[in-house]
């Protein structure tokens, strides 16, 4: 619905959708997302009922992708899989945001240390692999979907925190906001009321980013065993198990593969479109 | 210039105390006694504890704290629980894998990225850069694990040119040692080349609408002469930074490729260890990745005076 308001104040919609990668974007995004919703109600076969003598079967028109080593259907499992993908990297932006915008916000506002201490601890955090802090996480709480989330999320903070402070210190010495201040309102309500609605563009775009990213920080999560965990189907999960039937079978790593590819794809197309609608100068880092 | 040199050595420094301090006591909560988990759970009560002492493990936090950050400064990692070598020793033989691997898919990287992105901006708007940056979008979005993948398929399965895993190791000589880790460093490289190519094409671009740029034309400079002249090496800035940050996802996308082809290095100890509850030796390769990204950063920030002069007399 923000998106119908946006169309009054700047023809935001009219613009994206004149741009080819927004519009890519969002299509693929949009199947990726209704085929998980689907996978709620209908999978062309349960992914919980395994069938030794169906194991191992190459695409048919029964089974589009085939089936895996415990005869389960691999496209019935990309589906359910999807589910797990984007909830991981949607709680952890959720994290991300929720932790960091705060943080780089009351940074931008405060100045002085408060400012210097957050900025040196995202150095830390920067220091360390995003990766490699989300494996160190998992491995201290152990594998599971949950604590990729929390991993991924960490790791989200700084970033959101980073875009968040940028953004606000550009805006502060800007005039609505010393008008705000000029006013008697406190710092606290500027960030609300004025900061946060314009750098709301700039976490959008990060956000797409962000989640695109987690998406593939939780394939390789669960592609090393630190993710979800059997038999919850997820797309690195079921590399690792096709990996050591390349030989006799390798629809079972190309297509969970491709389902990583096309949603990445999807959302990178959507933030760049985003980005180019928004402010062409943003296009810079992609 | 020595007064920016002297800061940003400081604030390196700062981030490495304060991360040793945070993977210190974050690993140190892990649940699960090492002690225990050596002996196996028939082992007695007595037995685990004499393990504990000699361990060191009965001693406080802090105090090991202090004993580990003080063998870091002399190299001395510790030593392993599960090898029962020293870490550093081990550190030494791993890196010798992860280290190569890291420089070959750098190096293949950078060689592929920037004439691509040159090759895009020449050509901005035409066939040639739409393709580019078509195929380029679809490299961001390859997990490079899955690329390894298909590489092995490829390579090794139908084509049957090179090793689906393993290392030789560098003593059954220089070309098998580096026929194995041709697939690992394509698969590093690739999905990296595609970031870098698009960073070079924007920064170009970038470059190429400034005033400087249309006196260079303007005074009969080719197209071509203006690019290579003046365009790129203005455009090296943004490029830097990014291969600084490369290093770092290189050297954590080792982690994951050398689980791909199993190979001995780094990435795999540290997945190994974590499995085993070997602390210290996780503790040792963490610090180290951690020590190599703020150096990278480092040199990098350092780099930014030698390619853009105004830096060197400004600071």
């Amino acid at each position: 619905m923000s998106e119908l308001g946006a169309v009054s104040e700047d023809g935001f919609l009219k613009k994206a959708f004149g741009n080819r990668s927004f519009v890519a974007g969002l299509v693929i995004t949009c199947l990726v997302a209704a085929t998980a919703l689907l996978s709620f109600f209908w999978t062309p076969y349960d992914v919980n009922v395994l069938i030794v003598s169906n194991r191992m079967q190459s695409p048919s028109l029964q089974h589009l992708f085939g089936t895996d080593q415990f005869g389960r259907d691999v496209l019935s499992m990309i589906m359910v899989g999807a589910r797990n993908s984007i909830a991981v990297a949607l709680v952890a932006i959720i994290i991300g945001m929720g932790v960091g915008v705060p943080l780089g916000c009351w940074a931008a506002a405060r100045g002085g240390y408060v400012d210097d201490v957050l900025m040196r601890f995202n150095d830390v955090v920067f220091a360390f692999p995003a990766l490699l802090s989300a494996i160190m996480i998992t491995a201290i709480f152990g594998p599971g979907a949950i604590n990729a989330i929390i991993a991924i999320g960490i790791f989200n903070i700084p970033v959101f925190a980073r875009v968040a402070r940028a953004g606000a210190l550009g805006l502060w010495p800007r005039e609505f906001v010393l008008a705000a201040r000029a006013a008697g309102k406190g710092k606290t309500l500027i960030t609300i009321e004025h900061i946060l609605p314009n750098i709301a563009n700039l976490l959008l775009v990060q956000g797409t980013i962000q989640f695109a990213l987690g998406i593939l920080a939780e394939a390789s999560l669960s592609y090393i065993g630190l993710g979800a965990q059997p038999p919850m189907p997820s797309w690195g999960r079921m590399l690792f198990d096709a990996q050591t039937r390349m030989v006799v079978a390798p629809y079972l790593a190309i297509f969970p593969g491709m389902a990583i590819v096309i949603t990445v794809l999807g959302l990178n197309l959507l933030g760049d479109g985003i980005a180019d609608t928004l402010d062409p100068k943003l296009r810079r880092q992609r | 210039m020595s007064i920016y040199l002297i800061r940003r050595l400081a604030s390196g420094l700062l981030t490495l105390v304060v991360a040793s301090v945070v993977i210190f006591f974050v690993l140190e909560i892990l649940p699960g006694d090492p002690a225990r988990l050596m002996l196996g759970m028939n082992a007695t009560e007595d037995a685990v504890q004499a393990l504990r002492v000699q361990m060191g493990l009965d001693e406080g936090l802090y105090a090991r704290y202090v004993q580990w950050a003080c063998g870091l400064l002399s190299l001395d990692f510790g030593r392993s629980y599960t090898y029962s070598v020293p870490v550093a020793e081990l550190i030494r033989e791993r890196a010798a894998v992860s280290l190569p691997l890291a420089l070959i898919a750098l190096t293949l990287s950078t060689v592929i990225a920037i004439p691509v992105g040159l090759f895009a901006a020449a050509r901005r708007g035409r066939m040639g850069d739409t393709m580019a940056m078509t195929v380029s979008q679809f490299g961001v979005a390859v997990p490079n694990f899955w690329f390894a993948l298909m590489l092995v398929y490829v390579f090794s399965v139908w084509l049957r040119l090179v090793p689906a895993g393993g290392f030789p190791g560098w003593q059954s000589g220089i070309w098998p040692a580096l026929k194995a880790l041709i697939l690992p460093a394509l698969a590093l490289a690739l999905p990296q080349a595609a970031i870098l190519a698009r960073v070079t094409r924007s920064a170009l671009l970038e470059v190429l609408g400034e005033d400087f740029i249309r006196t260079a034309r303007a005074k009969g400079l080719t197209r071509k002469a203006t690019l290579w002249r003046h365009a790129l090496g203005n455009a090296m800035l943004p490029v830097l930074t990014i291969l600084g940050l490369q290093f770092a996802f290189l050297l954590a996308g080792t982690v994951i490729i050398e689980n791909v082809f199993y190979l001995p290095g780094l990435g795999r100890l540290l997945v190994q260890a974590i499995n085993q509850r070997d602390l210290i030796v996780v503790e040792g390769v963490v610090m180290l990745l951690v020590a190599a990204v703020v150096l990278i950063n480092l040199l990098v920030d350092l780099s930014y005076a030698f390619v853009d002069p105004r830096l060197r007399t400004r600071a």
